[in-house]
């Protein structure tokens, strides 16, 4: 299988990532949530979601949204794209019937030791052009061919 | 039913100790080291499959074990699965009460009587991979607690808990920071 790679000369201040979108359906959700695990009823289930959260509908719930941002960003970087840090602060909830559109852009470039820098980058996800979710986040690239980040363990990863 | 979940023997003892105080019961958790615990089953393939379908995610990295084993030594979660590890079953044999992932949390509801939450950030930083095979264990502790504050879905509190997780070998496997808001709803 093969797969093409980012590397840390690839990426500079203020470019921006290609845009993705999604249309997220009720089993986007709660598939979403069973494959994080979680149980909890305002992500499957639409009367707890209106009557006891106050929602509109069910929602996408946070480790989902974790893994729909790493997705986003791997899918720029490639295999050896490696996450060091996220912050995601939530300003809305993700519902059925939403067009989800995320954008990233990178922040800074931060040339590191052991053959792997870093790229920062805010990622949005909005719909309909309200922002739902804001993320920023800090990602290890290869600086060569003979790079690799996830080799990196101990007082050398520094997230 | 109640709204909230027991609580716990520290939580009922130190709200003993300060007189009902929720405040202060609150404030004598912070930073305590509460609810270590192990996974319930190892890091599995299927998991791994299930959350990266569910976000249609073809990192090679994740579904080939040739370039697994190339790049990583083996085959890895993804990073974003590390809360996955350590959330319990919905049912467990001989499990008297719903087991709660972020049990913190719940407790804080309950102790300000606070029947509605939702997280509003969350960090996470990623240390060693969390390998196929793995069985994490976590503990959780209470870093912050607000005053009273209103918004537009009620009025309650915010909240900061970290989780912090380690492999079996005693390795850090990364570690997470959650804003709460637990809040009642307008009348």
């Amino acid at each position: 299988m093969t797969a093409s790679q980012l590397f840390l000369v690839d990426s500079t201040i203020g470019q921006t990532l290609p845009v993705f979108e999604y249309d997220v359906t009720a089993t986007t959700v709660v598939l979403g949530a069973m494959a994080s695990r979680d149980w909890r009823p305002m992500h499957h289930d639409k009367d707890f979601a209106q009557h006891r959260n106050g929602t509109r509908d069910i929602f996408i719930n946070t480790p989902n949204q974790a893994a729909w941002f790493e997705r986003y960003l791997t899918d720029w970087t490639g295999p050896k794209g490696r996450l060091g840090r996220v912050k995601f602060t939530m300003k809305g909830s993700v519902f059925p019937g939403d067009t989800m559109h995320l954008e990233g852009t990178v922040t800074d470039v931060i040339d590191g030791d052991d053959g792997c820098g870093w790229v920062e980058l805010t990622v949005v996800l909005t719909v309909d052009g309200e922002l739902k979710t804001s993320a920023a986040a800090r990602i290890a690239l290869p600086k060569t061919e003979n790079d690799n980040p996830w080799l990196l363990r101990g007082d050398a990863w520094r997230p | 039913m109640s709204d909230f979940t027991p609580l716990p023997p520290l939580v009922t003892d130190l709200l003993a100790e300060h007189k009902g105080d929720t405040l202060a019961t609150a404030t004598a958790l912070l930073d305590v080291e509460q609810y270590r615990s192990v996974g319930e089953f190892p890091v599995e393939q299927g998991y791994i499959w299930t959350s990266l379908a569910s976000v249609e995610n073809g990192n090679p990295l994740f579904w080939d074990p040739e370039l697994a084993q190339e790049l990583a030594g083996g085959v890895i979660a993804p990073p974003s699965m590390i809360s996955v590890w350590f959330r319990p079953h919905s049912w467990a044999p001989g499990r008297e009460q719903e087991a709660l992932p972020l049990q913190v949390h719940f407790d804080l509801k309950a102790l300000f009587q606070l029947p509605e939450a939702i997280m509003t950030d969350n960090t996470i930083i990623f240390h060693e991979p969390v390998r196929l095979g793995d069985v994490l264990s976590t503990f959780q502790r209470l870093i912050s607690i607000s005053e009273v504050k209103t918004t537009k879905l009620g009025t309650g509190r915010f909240w900061v808990i970290e989780v912090v997780y380690e492999n079996q070998h005693g390795d850090l496997v990364g570690s997470e920071s959650y804003t709460g808001f637990g809040y009642k709803r307008e009348a």
